[in-house]
């Protein structure tokens, strides 16, 4: 990819030194009002104590994140969300592609097919992914197909989500296809190239740079929603987490999950809001031209 | 090959829905000639070199290129375009490719060259107009008449036998007009055959063979530009030409 030029720094240009100044001296006033005013209403509550101790007692914390005797850690079943949604991101990429483009092959020949592609976005975007979880889970190996029925559970939990998200992003891309102006196509074929060549070389390049940051939004949901996989038995972190503050009475565990889930999602937070950063500064640079 | 006609329209209509833009369309070019279409916005002057390229289909008559008709039904419309040069008002490079890639994407994808060949010869015909320092450039880094340029470029190697150019100025700054049109004299002079639908009066007389004008879908009046420029023979062109003269455009 192009490097583009790199952008002002912040405090360009003179006198905005001063002002930055004092807009660095209110926002940090107005963050450690705001703050204090919630610590000081949760310490004034009368379960203060109470929920300190069941949610954040150190010693709780620590054991439910390593894992202690008999019990599952919940850093060790977070790696299990971790594998769930990097391999369901793979599959998702690419079946999701795969209903956009059927989606936009024009031609009557076709129409079963972009029927097909309608119909499934209209499903699995309709259906909750924890029924959609219990049907596949429950419903597959009942089948008794071969090797099919015998997955383990985790993979009924992959093929959910993978089934639901694909119809999420499905959508998506074919939200960027229909962004590409079609003028882009008519040069491509005016040059001789396939209508696949075409989608394949001009159209798909440009439609996914531009979906890149919804894409990954949703991938941001998934993250969170591979927890819905411990319904059909997977150890995963909220499983985990569950487990502890069962047999220990503390719930500690679910704020290590918790933690555990918003560390993993930040960083690809930040990540699109640089990606949406760097598209308005193309989008403006080309204004210009 | 060659006592056939480069391009020849029997009796070419299209209409877009009511609209009947082309009314029948007779016109022959020989190889090596430059015809040029002149007539105002909505005479059929685009949707004419959209059918030759096969970007619209024609409701009837025959679109014949070296002999072959290719308006017959089975006709691999991407055969005949890759022989068809075409370039239109809005450049529509690709954005997302540089403009080595851009000249190279259709050699290399429709005729299979391999990429050593397709550079080189996209390097060679940038060099011949002046843009190879251009060639790592993405197309949103260069001026409208650089842009115009790549894409005449970039329609020149898939070595057509003959190129289209729709309005190929019409969206320009004024002072970039006339790099463009140096490119399509400089292909003139090498005996590219052209069809070049323009509004720019002087360069038609300039560099035509032919001039044919067009008014609501017919070819009214056509000839050597000396004669259609001085002595039109039908009072339509007369008229046209005269409000091209008012408007200080020729």
């Amino acid at each position: 990819m192009e490097g583009g030029p790199a952008a002002p720094g912040p405090s360009a240009g003179r006198g905005s030194r001063a002002l930055g100044n004092r807009a660095v001296l209110v926002s940090s006033a107005s963050t450690v009002l705001f703050f204090a005013i919630i610590a000081v209403v949760l310490v004034l509550a009368p379960g203060s104590g109470i929920v300190a101790k069941r949610f954040f007692d150190p010693s709780h914390l620590w054991d439910s994140l390593v894992g202690s005797e008999g019990l599952p850690s919940v850093l060790g079943a977070f790696w299990l969300n971790v594998q769930i949604f990097t391999v369901s991101e793979v599959f998702i990429l690419i079946l999701a592609l795969v209903i956009a483009v059927v989606r936009g092959i024009p031609g009557p020949v076709f129409f079963p097919f972009r029927l097909v592609a309608v119909a499934y976005t209209d499903l699995f975007r309709g259906v909750p992914l924890i029924l959609v979880l219990y049907m596949i889970g429950f419903g597959v190996p009942g089948l008794d197909l071969g090797f099919i029925s015998y997955l383990p559970d985790v993979a009924y939990g992959v093929i959910s989500l993978v089934l639901v998200y694909s119809a999420y992003v499905a959508e998506v891309y074919r939200a960027g296809i229909e962004s590409v102006h079609e003028s882009q196509n008519a040069a491509a074929r005016s040059l001789g190239l396939t209508r696949w060549q075409s989608l394949r070389f001009v159209v798909l390049p440009q439609a996914i740079r531009r979906v890149i940051p919804p894409l990954l939004n949703d991938f941001i949901g998934l993250q969170k929603d591979t927890a819905l996989v411990s319904v059909l038995g997977s150890i995963e972190a909220a499983r985990a987490a569950q487990i502890y503050g069962a047999s220990e009475f503390n719930y500690a565990s679910y704020v290590v999950a918790a933690l555990l889930f918003v560390l993993i999602t930040i960083p690809l937070a930040r990540f699109t809001d640089r990606l949406i950063a760097r598209d308005k500064r193309r989008r403006e640079a080309g204004a210009l031209a | 090959m060659n006592e056939h006609p480069a391009l020849l329209l029997e009796g070419v209509h299209k209409s877009f829905g009511e609209n009947e833009v082309l009314k029948g369309i007779d016109l022959k070019v020989a190889p090596h000639e430059v015809v040029c279409l002149i007539g105002a916005s909505g005479s059929g002057k685009s949707t004419l070199l959209k059918c030759v390229n096969l970007v619209e289909p024609i409701d009837a008559g025959r679109v014949v290129v070296d002999g072959e008709e290719i308006t017959e039904r089975g006709v691999d419309a991407n055969r005949i375009r890759r022989r068809i040069g075409i370039v239109y008002q809005a450049f529509n490079l690709f954005p997302h490719m540089t403009v080595l890639r851009n000249v190279t994407l259709a050699p290399r994808e429709a005729l299979g060259t391999n990429r050593a060949e397709a550079e080189k010869n996209a390097g060679d015909l940038l060099q011949r107009f002046g843009l190879l320092d251009k060639r790592d450039e993405y197309p949103d880094r260069l001026s409208g008449g650089q842009q115009q340029r790549v894409a005449i470029v970039r329609a020149l190697a898939m070595r057509p036998h003959l190129m289209l150019l729709d309005e190929v100025t019409s969206a320009l700054d004024p002072e970039l007009v006339a790099e463009v049109l140096a490119v399509i004299r400089e292909l003139a002079r090498e005996g590219m055959t052209m069809l070049i639908a323009t509004h720019e009066m002087s360069f038609a007389r300039d560099i035509a063979d032919r001039v044919c004008f067009l008014e609501a879908g017919r070819i009214l009046e056509q000839g050597p530009p000396e004669s259609i420029f001085t002595a039109p023979e039908n009072s339509r062109t007369r008229q046209f030409l005269g409000r091209i003269i008012e408007a200080g455009r020729l």
